[in-house]
């Protein structure tokens, strides 16, 4: 069963997602959902790459999708482990009031 | 109408509204649970590609173990709503939104004027995206990237005990 | 538009559901009779006959009770936490195999949903640490600090469990080579049961299950002397009942996932061929229907031995089974996977 849908309408709205990933990153304060945007990012490009292999027939963009998968969550068991340390000292989560190493 | 038309334009409606709300929601928890029904729309989308392995991995590494990971210190955190900066409103937020804005025309508009001419998946697609397909490639030509990634998950995982546990040293 | 194929899976779903759902409520039924036997006592015997109308009564007493929402909760996830845990539960069922193709007349029938999906122990593991959220999100949304701390430590020990269980069936896959049900029942009605093959992965199964599925000497969220209710404190009604429901449809759920990874799934006797003997055909419906007994029996067997083991032990602390969890499974079936490796290179 191949499908009728382009592949650009794929890319079309993994850009869109990875710009509201974008915004979501500049304009919130709190680090947990500037996280939560960072994933977005890494899943938008993931569409892409999904959608890539499998329009052009090869297995690469799947694999880099699994070792995308992978790193997200180091960087998701780092990260927590950052953000849960950083409320201990500081008793916030928003990354504006951490302002320490700031000129 | 088709299905596939009908598939695609619910899963990608979908991912596009849980994305805005998860960038919009004030409420931490909120915008957890908006992203974790992106995910899942995401793989609803992966098995519209015939990528049923990662469709499935998606919700398992995603939805399954970093998002209950997140849901889990913000309600250990136990956070309120965020409170919004009245007195400013940032020129930086301003024009990161402007550019992303712009970044995201960009990429449309170059879309639309020079379609890319791939309009039908691959034969092999439904291959591919099958378990076979995926193990054969991840065991044979990406065994080194594999192992190379365990390396980092286990680095990973030393650097969160010792960044979350309490009393490693003083003014640590 | 080309809808029609959808006609077939929407009927095989409120078959299959409404079936799933009646079955967990008798195990609510079979719960309080066993419990009653291993107390000593009778156990409900009032509405119809040996108390078989309970679990009917008991719903429609939890109908006709009034919805409370305290008032500080977050009403749409108060509201939406008993419907993640439902569906999540009733997700997990679609994958089942309970019973093989059956040809009446040239026409084949069947009642799994996905019976030869490629990826379907992933599907079960997903569905099982995504139903996490259900119990979580109505933790956190009754505002209550026990409902949180029950919700808490659901995360957390769900968290810490599921690894081993993912990893236990490792095992399973790596003897059979497939990820898919049917293909796993088809081997072992060839080679014999992944249980005498495995038994130290059924066993970590079995534990990872009882801790996944919350149930006694796992059922820390909702310890009763020190949590009042756990996570369902701040519940009334029919939420409560749909959070009570999703506990009891998954058990049945990981018990027939544990009789078609080890138990054979649809293999009456282990080791032989019994439907060949009989002289019936494998999509006969005798045979089909013997097949779907075995599996209904075993995961019924399976069923009692949580209630028989809720029952006769004692709850363990938290850090115990934090220990438990991370000291002692996750090793074992680590060394579980290496030596299944080893001997399977040593056979090749």
């Amino acid at each position: 069963m191949l499908q009728s849908i382009p592949l650009d309408w794929y890319l079309i709205l993994s850009a869109v997602l990875f710009v509201i990933g974008v915004i979501g990153v500049i304009t919130r304060r709190n680090a947990i959902i500037i996280f939560m945007s960072l994933e977005l990012m890494l899943n938008a490009v993931n569409l892409t790459m999904v959608a890539f292999s499998a329009f052009l027939g090869d297995v690469a963009g799947q694999i880099f999708v699994f070792f995308v998968m992978a790193v997200a969550a180091a960087e998701a068991a780092v990260g927590l482990a950052i953000v849960l340390a950083l409320f201990r000292k500081k008793q916030t989560v928003y990354v504006d009031e951490v302002n320490l190493m700031k000129w | 109408m088709n299905l596939d038309v009908i598939l695609f334009a619910l899963f990608a409606i979908g991912a596009v509204a849980s994305a805005v709300f998860t960038i919009t929601r004030r409420n931490p928890v909120a915008a957890a649970m908006s992203l974790i029904g992106h995910f899942f729309m995401l793989a609803g989308l992966y098995l519209t590609l015939h990528a049923q392995f990662v469709a499935v991995v998606q919700v398992l590494v995603y939805a399954g173990a970093i998002m209950v990971l997140v849901v889990f210190v913000i309600m250990l955190l136990n956070l309120g709503n965020e409170q919004q900066l009245t007195e400013r409103i940032s020129m930086r937020t301003t024009i990161g939104t402007l550019v992303a804005a712009l970044f995201a025309m960009q990429v449309v508009t170059g879309l639309l004027a020079r379609p890319t001419g791939v309009n039908t998946q691959h034969a092999d697609a439904a291959m591919i995206g099958a378990t076979a397909g995926i193990g054969n490639a991840l065991f044979t030509t990406y065994i080194f990237p594999f192992e190379a990634v365990s390396i980092l998950l286990l680095a990973a995982l030393i650097g969160a005990v010792i960044l979350a546990k309490r009393h490693l040293h003083e003014g640590i | 538009m080309n809808l029609s194929i959808l006609i077939t899976p929407v009927i095989q779903a409120a078959i299959l559901v409404n079936v799933m759902l009646i079955g967990a409520a008798y195990m609510v039924l079979a719960e309080r009779k066993v419990a009653a036997w291993i107390q000593n006592r009778i156990g409900p015997n009032r509405v119809g006959p040996w108390g078989l109308f309970q679990s009917f009564a008991d719903v429609f007493k939890l109908y006709l009770k009034e919805d409370i929402v305290p008032a500080a909760a977050d009403k749409t996830f108060h509201s939406m936490a008993p419907v993640i845990s439902i569906a999540v539960a009733i997700t997990a069922y679609a994958i089942i195999p309970w019973m093989d193709n059956v040809n009446i007349g040239g026409t084949t029938y069947t009642l799994s949903m996905a019976p030869n999906m490629d990826v379907a122990l992933l599907v079960m593991l997903a569905m099982t640490s995504v139903g996490v959220y259900g119990i979580a999100l109505a933790g956190w949304s009754s505002n209550n600090k026990y409902s949180l701390m029950g919700g808490l430590r659901s995360t957390a020990q769900m968290i810490s469990y599921e690894l081993s269980m993912g990893l236990s069936a490792v095992g399973v896959l790596m003897i059979c080579g497939s990820l898919n049900l049917v293909d796993i029942i088809r081997y072992q009605t060839e080679h014999g049961w992944n249980v005498f093959y495995q038994p130290l992965a059924f066993v970590i199964f079995l534990v990872t299950a009882l801790a996944e599925t919350n149930r006694a000497p796992f059922d820390l969220p909702e310890a009763e002397p020190e949590l009042v209710g756990g996570y369902h404190t701040e519940y009334a009604s029919m939420k409560f009942g749909l959070l009570y429901l999703a506990e009891y449809a998954n058990i049945l759920a990981s018990s027939a996932i544990m009789a078609v990874l080890f138990l054979g799934g649809w293999d009456l006797i282990p080791f032989v061929d019994e439907i060949a003997l009989m002289g019936l055909a494998p999509d006969s419906l005798p045979a089909v229907l013997i097949g779907h007994a075995a599996l209904a029996g075993k995961a019924a067997l399976l069923v009692f031995v949580f209630i028989w083991i809720r029952w006769s032990l004692p709850r363990f602390r938290y850090d115990q089974l934090m220990n438990l969890g991370w000291k002692v499974l996750l090793p074992l079936s680590l060394a579980n996977i290496t030596i299944t490796g080893i001997v399977l290179l040593l056979m090749k």
